[in-house]
């Protein structure tokens, strides 16, 4: 069910992943693929395991003793789950971007620069270059670059997360997470990186987890939907929306959903 | 009908209503009262304290040494003497005591070594400060059989570590875990988010708890009784004696010469305005840096 037969090559497959908060199993053998240099995106109600999912990707749910994943999480061949290397390594090349805008209380440039430098010993100018090439793939360096040096605090909600996306895109990852990146942002701030993960997309694989149908709609080209645990459905985004397959997918998607 | 009796029941004169503000005011005034209350008996010891401690400032404060009784004289071996163990206590201390608090807050926190630690935290913060005079006394200064600046340095620092141990740990505990989760998500080993994300969003609520630390330790007289005692002379020798302000304003109030009680009353004085001073430093540094 999960198995994309399409021509694009996977660049993460779930296969069996389960996952538990202490006692609680929140992912039920949950198997899929994520198409490379595509946008895919989790759907589903609240409490349905998408967010859990997506924070396996990044091992994110290590901070946390009580949570644990059993499965396999294979991204270019390797097992991330099991992986012997440094799980830092693995963060660096799975980039996340989280629901509320987490600036560092740093100034915009350090808040670039700080991810950099935990794998790069650049000099300054190459700094200069990498850190104005994320602003400008992330849309906010024509609202920045006179301020730079300010504190990353004093921007706006919608421009604090792309600058979140800038830091992210800036240690050049494989693929890029996001967390409901829209749900603390105005319209305006949405569209614009609604916009922003279309460009996106031409360097990254990325997963995004929503409430917002119309944006996994708009923004994705596969979407997956979830419902208690379950991976109910994954598909071309089109087909998801105008041709599902299963009952409860059709539910959700027409909100006659409870 | 239903919809008339709300609209009769939403107006000044509904008793509920009336009571309910008559209550908010009365609260109002208590609470008021209650501050004006502990801010006169505040504001009054301020103005005695400048009155009589003002007189005595006088350059000859700062340059002279603590006089016999009916001498002239100032405090400077004292301040000289207050300065070198309090700063010095802080030194030591600090990185203890924000170490500690570190580990409470970002690393123990799923282990039962945080919390027994943080309740032995606890009970040090509200130990008189005498036992831990006693204590360093026992341990230190009987051992070398004689008062030292090292002594009183020792029991001071001993007083800082809790109370930095335990704002580093409040203050670190604001720090959002989404922004830890952040930093960890691009990668980042453990230490440096600590040290370079966390550290600096707690940076204003840990400094604040080192001064705090600061303003506690330069009026402890009881640790320093035991341990450094006194001294009339100048001295820079931390394995001597060592003058200080708070032992010299004990002596010396107790006394019966007046001139000795004045200088008492300028020490305090002095210890008051500076701890106020770095106070104010602190917050002025803070908000340009923000």
């Amino acid at each position: 069910m999960a198995e994309l037969n399409l021509d694009i090559a996977p660049k993460i497959k779930v296969n069996d992943l389960n996952f538990y908060y202490g006692a609680f199993k929140a992912l039920k053998s949950v198997s899929l693929d994520i198409p490379e240099k595509k946008v895919t995106a989790f759907i589903g109600p609240s409490g349905c395991g998408k967010s859990t999912l997506l924070r396996t990707f990044n091992r994110m749910f290590e901070l946390y003793p009580d949570q644990r994943a059993e499965g396999e999480i294979i991204m270019d061949g390797e097992n991330l789950l099991t992986s012997k290397r440094d799980v830092g390594l693995i963060r660096a090349e799975i980039g996340m971007v989280f629901q509320k805008p987490t600036p560092f209380p740093m100034s915009i440039y350090d808040n670039i620069a700080f991810g950099v430098r935990l794998f790069e010993n650049l000099s300054r100018s190459a700094m200069e270059d990498r850190v104005e090439s994320a602003l400008t793939k992330s849309a906010l360096w024509k609202e920045v670059k006179d301020k730079l040096h300010q504190s990353g605090n004093g921007l706006s909600g919608g421009q604090q997360q792309r600058l979140c996306i800038a830091r992210a895109i800036a240690i050049k990852p494989k693929v890029l997470l996001m967390d409901e990146p829209c749900s603390a942002l105005d319209p305006i701030s949405t569209g614009f990186i609604e916009e922003l993960i279309g460009e996106l997309k031409k360097d990254y694989t990325v997963v995004i987890v929503t409430h917002n149908m119309q944006q996994a709609a708009r923004a994705s080209d596969f979407t997956a939907y979830m419902y208690l645990g379950d991976l109910i459905e994954l598909g071309k985004t089109d087909d998801i929306f105008f041709r599902p397959k299963d009952k409860r997918t059709e539910d959700y998607i027409t909100g006659r959903f409870g | 009908m239903e919809a008339n009796l709300h609209h009769e029941a939403i107006s000044e004169h509904n008793p509920i209503y009336k009571r309910r503000r008559l209550l908010n005011r009365l609260l109002m005034v208590v609470s008021l009262s209650m501050l004006l209350y502990g801010l006169a008996w505040l504001a009054w010891i301020l103005v005695t304290l400048l009155i009589e401690g003002g007189s005595a400032l006088k350059p000859s404060l700062f340059t002279e040494m603590t006089p016999p009784p009916g001498g002239n004289g100032g405090l400077a071996n004292a301040i000289w003497g207050s300065l070198l163990m309090v700063s010095t206590a802080t030194l030591l201390g600090t990185p203890v005591g924000i170490l500690a608090g570190t580990y409470l807050a970002e690393y123990g926190r799923d282990t039962w070594l945080a919390p027994a630690t943080r309740f032995l935290n606890d009970m040090l913060l509200s130990a008189p400060s005498i036992i831990i005079g006693l204590f360093i006394y026992t341990i230190y200064v009987a051992k070398v059989k004689h008062f030292s600046g090292w002594g009183g340095t020792l029991a001071l620092a001993l007083i800082v570590i809790p109370v930095v141990v335990r704002t580093t740990d409040d203050m670190l505990k604001l720090v959002p875990n989404s922004l830890r989760e952040a930093a960890v998500a691009l990668g980042c080993p453990m230490w440096k988010m600590v040290t370079m994300v966390c550290y600096r969003a707690a940076r204003a609520g840990i400094l604040t708890g080192v001064l705090l630390a600061v303003a506690r330790i330069a009026g402890e007289t009881a640790p320093l009784l035991f341990t450094a005692l006194n001294n009339q002379f100048w001295s820079s020798d931390m394995n001597a004696p060592m003058a200080n302000l708070p032992v010299v304003i004990f002596q010396f109030a107790m006394s019966p010469y007046a001139d000795w009680q004045r200088l008492a009353w300028g020490g305090a004085a002095l210890i008051t305005i500076g701890v106020l001073g770095l106070n104010i430093a602190a917050r002025l540094i803070l908000s340009k840096k923000n």
